[in-house]
């Protein structure tokens, strides 16, 4: 029996061989992925899953976080039993490029030992999925079975099938879109200033994180994760632990306590630089801008399977996004399942419990080649 | 699986191999049983949801939405055979469904429920109702059935459309019709290729 192979396991880090050259030209060296795997990689590594997270994801999708106690962030879709499951897939999940979970990102020191804040580079969902690439590389794996992703997830799977088709043989995108709408830029933004106009945050330079910015920017956000209806059922106009209005401003509403709570909790695992730089990343995508706006083009001639699923309640990013993706697809001769499943729970639904999604996630990746 | 006899009837036409779109594909069973018995690399156009995830459960590429919008979607020729098995009926533009069918796809099959069969003449004329019979079982109400027609009305507007009707097999109750289809047939089913 040999050594345990100690590219393999929970809680990895990498520090990439290359430099990776980033969309805005500037090149970034000594770059850190922290990634996780599950499962074992076949003899002729043709089992790979990837599976990529959203906005504020990390790389322990399906493991218990080691700084907040909590199981992974997708367990119904990944782990023993489920569609991506480590009995079959060899799986990996990798903190993006500009998070705060290990990779490398604004909160990690420059060359001058002090943390590159806002002297971090501007990065894309591209820069992402180059830097997800040569982890691939490094794992060993040439073609992926799958990549998998929901929301900005989807955005890297649409990304590395444009990219890399010969690397991907099967994509699953979730709750997700090709661009960022006007609207959905227009959010991001909220968060930003938000972050921006906290005396603490210094210009990016904080030693105290700005907490109370990046709270209200999660509370903005979160409010787009979810659905007015879901909203209604969940709190209504119901008050939080008292009986009557307040005739002040604490938070009289349960609603108003549940977003403060969002907020607060959200400022203990997430860096505000971060919360910048990968919000611009989303912003800037928009995968049919060099093909002069046809997306068809970005999948041309491509021998990718894909499977696009939306949500009837997701108004962060709208049926009409996947079925812009589909048709594209469509165009360009590509193999593509798509379906609208129903849902009251908005964007959130992909992460939440619904059967109908595992069945057809499962029931794609099992007729996968 | 045992396919239904017009399902049944549509397979036997499909080469092997083929690269083939069903629209209006329901749950799938007909690609499947194209997929599983002649290698057939199959497509499906869905309406409704429930379905598309038991097809795409069952490891087929389907997509939710609807032929009267999506079908210009697709380059020329992408298809060697286009299937509309008992569609063309709820089509909002019959007349250019047929058209984008022929583009998209070298040959199509087009199957129908004959508005023309004594049945629903008998419904109308003795009756004085709109039909319920067999092939149209729901309500006139109800149904989803906008464009009916009669195997002759099928037959002028293939005519009218350029298109060349390659073959016509004509069902009642599950067995063939060999003449006055027109009158006889509950079913037609139609293989067109370009004029």
């Amino acid at each position: 029996m040999s050594a345990p192979d100690n590219r393999f396991g929970l809680d990895r880090r990498v520090t990439l061989a290359a430099p990776l050259t980033l969309a805005s030209g500037q090149v970034l060296g000594g770059v850190e992925v922290a990634y996780e795997t599950y499962g074992r990689l076949n003899a002729d590594a043709s089992n790979a899953v990837l599976v990529c997270h959203a906005l504020t994801g990390d790389q322990h999708v399906a493991s218990v976080h080691p700084r907040t106690g909590k199981p992974g962030w997708w367990p119904r879709m990944v782990g023993d039993g489920n569609p991506v499951d480590p009995a079959r897939h060899f799986i990996v999940c990798a903190n993006v490029l500009g998070g705060c979970s290990g990779s490398t990102g604004p909160g990690s020191a420059a060359a001058d030992g002090a943390a590159y804040a806002m002297r971090f580079p501007v990065i894309t969902i591209a820069d992402m999925v180059a830097a997800q690439v040569a982890l691939l590389d490094h794992l060993g794996v040439r073609s992926l079975l799958a990549a998998v992703g929901g929301s900005m997830g989807g955005m890297q799977v649409l990304q590395l099938a444009a990219s890399y088709p010969q690397r991907l043989r099967n994509a699953v995108v979730i709750a997700s879109a090709a661009r960022h709408s006007a609207q959905n830029i227009a959010f991001h933004e909220v968060g930003r200033q938000a972050i921006m106009a906290d005396p603490q945050w210094q210009g990016g330079a904080y030693t105290t994180p700005p907490a109370a910015g990046l709270s209200v920017a999660r509370m903005a956000a979160h409010i787009t994760y979810l659905s007015e209806a879901g909203l209604t059922e969940k709190f209504g106009r119901r008050l939080q632990d008292r009986d009557a209005l307040g005739f002040g401003f604490d938070a009289d509403f349960q609603v108003e306590s549940y977003l403060r709570h969002q907020g607060l909790s959200f400022v203990e695992r997430f860096d505000a630089n971060s919360y910048l730089y990968i919000t611009r990343a989303m912003d800037y995508f928009d995968l049919a801008a060099a093909h002069d706006g046809r997306l068809a083009l970005a999948f041309r001639g491509t021998a990718t399977r894909f499977a696009v699923v939306s949500f009837t309640s997701d108004w962060l990013y709208p049926t009409v996004e996947s079925r812009r993706i589909v048709s594209a697809l469509n165009a360009a001769g590509a193999e593509v399942s798509f379906v609208e499943l129903d849902s009251p729970h908005g964007h959130d639904a992909f992460l939440l419990d619904t059967p109908e999604l595992n069945r057809v996630v499962d029931g794609f990746l099992r007729a996968a080649a | 699986m045992t396919l239904r006899p017009d399902l049944a009837a549509i397979a036997a036409v499909v080469p092997a191999g083929a690269r083939v779109l069903d629209i209006g594909c329901g749950d799938g069973a007909l690609l499947a049983e194209l997929r599983d018995t002649r290698q057939v690399a199959g497509r499906g156009i869905e309406l409704a949801a429930a379905n598309v995830a038991q097809a795409v459960a069952r490891g087929l590429s389907v997509v939710q939405g609807d032929a009267d919008t999506d079908l210009a979607d697709y380059p020329d020729d992408a298809f060697d055979l286009v299937i509309l098995s008992d569609t063309l009926q709820a089509m909002r533009a019959p007349a250019a469904v047929l058209g984008q069918l022929l583009r998209i796809g070298r040959r199509a099959v087009v199957s129908f429920p004959n508005f023309g069969h004594w049945r629903v003449r008998a419904g109308l004329v003795a009756g004085g109702r709109m039909p319920v019979t067999r092939t149209l079982p729901v309500a006139w109400h109800e149904t989803a059935n906008i464009h009916l027609c009669t195997v002759d009305d099928f037959r002028a507007l293939v005519r009218e459309l350029g298109l060349r009707v390659e073959q016509a097999r004509f069902l009642s109750g599950g067995r063939e019709v060999r003449a006055a289809a027109n009158l006889r047939a509950e079913r037609a089913m139609f293989v067109l290729g370009r004029g």
